[in-house]
């Protein structure tokens, strides 16, 4: 293997420091979900409230190009480094705020309101992070070794909900279910802001890209980075093809092996929350390095091949093993029920309401437990009751395993498509426009086709379940596959391949 | 190859009337008018957001191949 270029190291590490904690603080909304719905949202429609938040969460990516046009423009006329460290700034901020604002019990629609400012805020920092960061790394690498030094990059955008769930994790562990719903869910955006301190201080210390030290040194940078890239119909058709041949495939390959599987876990499969976590975090650990294996094969046998096949992949196995998954879950599959434990519990609150609750543990065979919660609400005044009943599985041991290994599979698709695409869209653009014209294919295909993947799943899921369609679980995939043989076809017919080499 | 660059730039149009028709004719505005919250925000994100990029951006790429804009020679 050739000798690493001096420094490359600490190019990587202050990059990838920077956007593991962007993405963290991405994530830890959408990993909260549940319970910031119930604390800023109106909580009448449990499933509106759970939709206006994958909303607010996908207010977050619709905004990305918007951030990617922004500080692309910026980062292509003042430079690379001053505008990632710019968007970590306004990142954390955003981040730190969110968990400062009172509930909607508190301060009403100001509340919701406060939440979805502050997330379009990330969305617009995430959408100028990316682009600079992963420039910044593939300016700095060797041109023969750009795929394997930039997927070191990709790799922070698992790492980083990795590193989200275990936060929210170890907080959940440390506090009572009651303490962590009041306030604990507040800590991991806390945390935050002494991440973006350490990360800051990292990257004042760096020095500008050598590619865009010399086009500046040499007079070459354009004036208007955003009519160049978008203006000029030559750059303008490979910013379309990077999008609908590339991006547009990896982001919702992304988006539903990462981010759908749990809320595909959760509210279709009705897993056990922290089962979930775990096995998702699992599943991310162990397939993260092959994001550098597949950045590191795309130097060998080119980013094209490496990353059609993993939409090829994707498109073929994605209902056999989201399948797989669901029928995993399913307790008549588990045998006959050895023990059945139920506990009641009764409530009276300020007004008068009386609640019943009702726990039924049953243990299945093979080790599998099955939890429902039911409760009764009587009010008083309105002489109304209400019932909600909740339903989750907790697998055994083996099954969990076996749900690991699908997991994996569906996170290996990540990484095959994630791993060379940082290099990929680099050697489309010339050094002048690459910030803008790398960062809004990138930014549309990912934060728009991607981010919405889980609303349009969970809402397509919940149709043809009303519908009574029988494998209604698998409906919501119809739209990564869809969009991933379109930008599989795309690609295979027009990307050149010799082409982008020359260009880089 | 060019040719058949050209000829798919047919599919990508009419793919591209297709979602236009799916997005606004059948997701769009019938959620908008159904009055729930949640078909409310779907229609809206399929409406305001996919639509106009799905029928901009990939209308553009299909005229693009028509004429041969990304034949090998102009690469």
């Amino acid at each position: 293997m050739a000798k690493a270029p001096k420094g490359i190291w600490k190019v990587i590490g202050a990059s990838s420091a920077g956007t593991l904690i962007e993405w963290y603080d991405f994530y830890i909304f959408g990993s909260l979900a549940a319970v910031i719905s119930t604390k800023f949202f109106p909580q009448d429609n449990p499933t509106a409230a759970f939709l206006s938040t994958l909303a607010t969460f996908a207010a977050g990516f619709v905004v990305r190009p918007f951030g990617a046009l922004v500080f692309g423009r910026l980062g292509d006329m003042i430079g690379r480094k001053y505008t990632f460290m710019l968007t970590l700034i306004l990142m954390g901020g955003a981040t730190f705020l969110i968990g400062c604002i009172p509930s909607y019990e508190t301060i009403g629609f100001w509340a919701p309101l406060l939440v979805l400012l502050l997330r379009l805020l990330q969305g617009l920092a995430l959408g100028g992070e990316y682009g600079g960061a992963a420039t910044y790394v593939a300016e700095h690498a060797p041109v023969n070794r750009r795929g394997y030094w930039t997927a070191w990059i990709q790799t922070t955008a698992s790492t980083g909900l990795l590193f989200s769930l275990i936060v929210i994790l170890i907080t959940r562990k440390s506090l009572t279910a009651e303490s962590f719903d009041a306030w604990g869910w507040r800590v991991p955006f806390w945390i935050s802001i002494l991440m973006v301190a350490i990360s800051y201080l990292i990257r004042k210390g760096m020095h500008e890209s050598p590619e865009f030290a010399k086009a500046k040194k040499e007079g070459t940078l354009t004036k208007n980075p955003l009519k160049e890239s978008f203006g000029n119909r030559y750059n303008l058709k490979y910013v379309l093809l990077a999008l609908f041949g590339a991006a547009m495939g990896q982001g919702v390959i992304f988006y539903t092996s990462q981010f759908y599987t749990q809320s595909y876990l959760g509210k279709v499969c009705g897993l056990d929350a922290s089962q979930t976590d775990s096995i998702l975090a699992i599943a991310i650990l162990v397939g993260s390095p092959f994001f550098v294996v597949f950045g590191a094969l795309s130097d060998k046998i080119g980013r094209k091949a490496v990353l059609l096949s993993g939409m090829a992949l994707a498109v073929l196995l994605y209902r056999p093993v989201f399948n797989e998954m669901f029928q995993l879950t399913q307790t008549s599959t588990k045998g006959t029920e050895v023990q059945i434990d139920t506990k009641t519990s009764e409530s009276i609150n300020a007004n008068g309401d009386k609640t019943v609750k009702f726990e039924t543990l049953k243990t299945f065979a093979d080790g599998t437990v099955q939890t429902t919660d039911s409760s009764v609400v009587n009010h008083i005044q309105t002489q109304k009751a209400d019932t909600k009943v909740s339903q989750t599985v907790r697998l055994n041991t083996a099954d969990e395993w076996k749900m690991i290994g699908y997991l994996f599979v569906l996170v290996l698709f990540v990484t095959i498509t994630y791993g060379p695409i940082a290099a990929f869209l680099v050697e489309m653009f010339p050094v002048n426009i690459r910030y803008t014209s790398m960062s809004l294919p990138y930014h549309i295909g990912n934060g728009i086709f991607g981010g919405l993947m889980p609303t349009v799943a969970v809402y397509l899921v919940s149709k043809s379940k009303e519908a009574g369609d029988p494998q209604f679980y698998l409906e919501g995939l119809w739209y990564p596959i869809i969009l991933s043989a379109i930008c599989f076809v795309i690609g295979l017919i027009y990307i050149n391949s010799k082409r982008n080499k020359s260009i880089s | 190859m060019n040719k058949l660059k050209r000829f798919l730039g047919i599919a990508w149009m009419i793919l591209t009337i297709l979602f236009a028709y799916y997005c606004i004719g059948v997701f769009g505005i019938p959620k908008l008018a159904s009055g729930k919250q949640d078909d409310l925000v779907f229609g809206i994100v399929i409406l305001f957001v996919l639509t106009p990029i799905i029928v901009g951006g990939l209308g553009t790429f299909a005229y693009y191949c028509l004429i041969g804009e990304y034949d090998d020679e102009k690469a």
